[in-house]
């Protein structure tokens, strides 16, 4: 007995590994995905009446491949010349099905499809939107819901994103050891990006956002497994992981954000926790650190401590010094000075942020935080001021719930 | 006699259940187990953390070789298994290497992270 569920899932987990496979056969992305169509519906046929296979996604790319040769062998019989080109790889369609996905093969796949989908040519919006559809395979109208957006325009934006990569020349050769390191953080950034599209979301946008945090977190868990000795994607998985872990915690009845300090700790996600901790301890043994470890490894201080005040902010505060080295900026610097706030009060967290007011000056989280700083040391007037030009500058009433959000991940 | 049941099955599936589908699950295998656990017939039961939180130590010669990921090897059968609370991935690495040395034959040991969900209901005698 196989049930529809089971068998949805099945495909939805090998869309990935089966559609950039099939990419590489044909070198064309349309192509695969019909291929890849074609070997769903096949599957949702075949599968309740033999039972499901073993290797989900090797049978797809078995049938996928043999149905996109029959439609290669049809419109040649219609055209004329047989496009030998677009079925390189298909020297040979004969082997069976015993063919195993092997990670050495198919993980390079799964990468280059994932880096088209980021080519930097795209705005951010468009290479998640891409991402969802190509590589997840969320239609259209989820990803339309996502963005708040009606489907006719994200339909427009999918297809306008599609047309500039069908452009653009990604090779199709295994990746060397630079251009793989290349992809991988570009393709690491593209799914925080997914992420923080989910976890940034409030109120009633939430419901409709919070799958993708799931959809990064399960994009992250792929490529760990087809390269399970990256410290870095095991420290963006971390990150993930402990952010999302929050998520029951961070909004009341109402839906109104609730304060990382004022969470109730027990609503947490202990499994999310559990497995961020272990990543990020094992991503540690690298001793190869990067900023996502760093911030995975922040984000691990506050899911250990059982209360707030027990919380290590010297130990955060440190965290933060070591990502204002590898990456400075000053919204990481007025992160910091949260901690130092804690360990130091608020007057030298505040002269730690006033020198940032030229360069986030326009940046609406910066007046919230120096709102909380100055509401600290009592000068009330000057802190409604600044929380005034917080709100000022969220551009719309979510982005001034923004403020409460940033300040959810800040006051911690 | 003692037995291990072992669960095998697609990560990549349960991983994507909803919580409604994981709390009905949950509920159902707890349906199952609470009268074994009435008569005093089940040990501790476990989940394993996914396998992205895995890390193996293989043995091939006298030294043991540390590698990230799960053990994949199907040429090789599970022969037994121990539940450590320790602190660190550190810490549980250095007893699989005492272990490693230990064991007469090579091999490997693949280091899991678990959720315990039950403590053990058996009776001291059995154990």
């Amino acid at each position: 007995m196989i049930d529809i569920a089971w068998i949805d899932k099945a495909l939805t987990a090998a869309r990935p590994q089966a559609v950039s496979a099939l990419l590489r056969y044909f070198r064309d992305l349309d192509m695969a995905e019909e291929a890849f169509q074609e070997a769903s519906l096949r599957a949702l046929k075949n599968w309740p009446k033999n039972g499901p296979p073993r290797d989900p996604a090797a049978w797809l790319i078995f049938v996928g491949r043999n149905s996109g040769i029959d439609t290669i062998r049809k419109q040649s019989k219609l055209t004329e010349l047989p496009p030998e080109d677009r079925i390189s790889d298909l020297g040979d369609s004969e082997t069976d099905m015993a063919e195993r996905l092997d990670t050495q093969d198919y993980r390079d796949d799964v990468l280059r499809l994932l880096f088209i989908c980021c080519h930097r040519e795209l705005p951010s919006t468009q290479q998640i939107a891409l991402a969802l559809r190509i590589v997840s395979g969320l239609s259209v109208k989820q990803i339309a819901r996502a963005f708040i957006v009606n489907e006719r325009a994200m339909e427009q934006r999918i297809t306008r994103a599609k047309g500039r990569i069908a452009g653009s020349d990604v090779s199709f050769e295994t990746p060397g050891p630079v251009e793989r390191a290349e992809r991988f953080a570009a393709v690491a950034a593209m799914i925080y990006l997914v992420f923080n599209e989910g976890y940034s979301a409030t109120g009633e946008e939430c419901a409709a956002r919070a799958p993708l945090c799931e959809e990064a977190i399960r994009l992250a868990r792929l490529l760990l497994r087809l390269f399970p000795t990256e410290p870095e994607m095991m420290g963006l998985l971390a990150l993930m992981l402990l952010q999302h872990s929050r998520m029951p915690a961070r909004f009341d009845a109402e839906g109104q954000i609730v304060l990382l300090e004022e969470q109730d700790r027990s609503l947490w996600n202990r499994p999310m926790i559990n497995e961020g901790l272990a990543l990020i301890d094992k991503a540690m043994r690298h001793r190869a650190p990067g900023p996502y470890q760093v911030q995975a490894a922040i984000a691990a201080m506050h899911a250990k401590a059982a209360a707030p005040e027990d919380t290590d902010w010297s130990g955060i505060d440190q965290l933060y010094a070591t990502l204002e080295i590898m990456q400075p900026s000053p919204v990481i610097t007025l992160n910091r000075s949260v901690a130092i706030s804690k360990l130091r009060g608020a007057a030298d967290a505040l002269a730690m942020i006033e020198p940032l007011a030229p360069q986030l000056g326009n940046y609406f989280n910066f007046h919230g935080v120096r709102g909380a700083y100055l509401m600290q040391l009592g000068r009330r007037s000057e802190a409604r001021e600044a929380f005034d030009m917080a709100i000022a500058r969220a551009n719309s009433s979510a982005e001034a719930a923004h403020i409460r959000i940033h300040l959810d991940r800040l006051m911690q | 006699m003692l037995y291990a049941i072992l669960c095998y099955n697609h990560e990549e599936i349960t991983s994507a259940w909803t919580k409604e589908e994981e709390d009905q699950c949950m509920a159902q295998l707890l349906a199952v187990q609470e009268p074994l656990k009435q008569q005093g017939k089940l040990g501790p039961v476990a989940r394993l953390l996914p396998t992205s939180s895995a890390t193996t130590l293989r043995k091939t010669g006298d030294e043991a070789l540390v590698i990230d990921g799960p053990f994949a090897e199907t040429k090789e059968q599970l022969l037994g298994f121990y539940v450590v609370d320790v602190a660190s991935l550190d810490e549980a690495l250095d007893l699989a290497r005492d272990l490693a040395k230990a064991n007469l034959s090579r091999g490997a040991y693949e280091i899991r992270p678990i959720q315990l969900l039950l403590p053990s209901a058996l009776p001291n005698e059995t154990t």
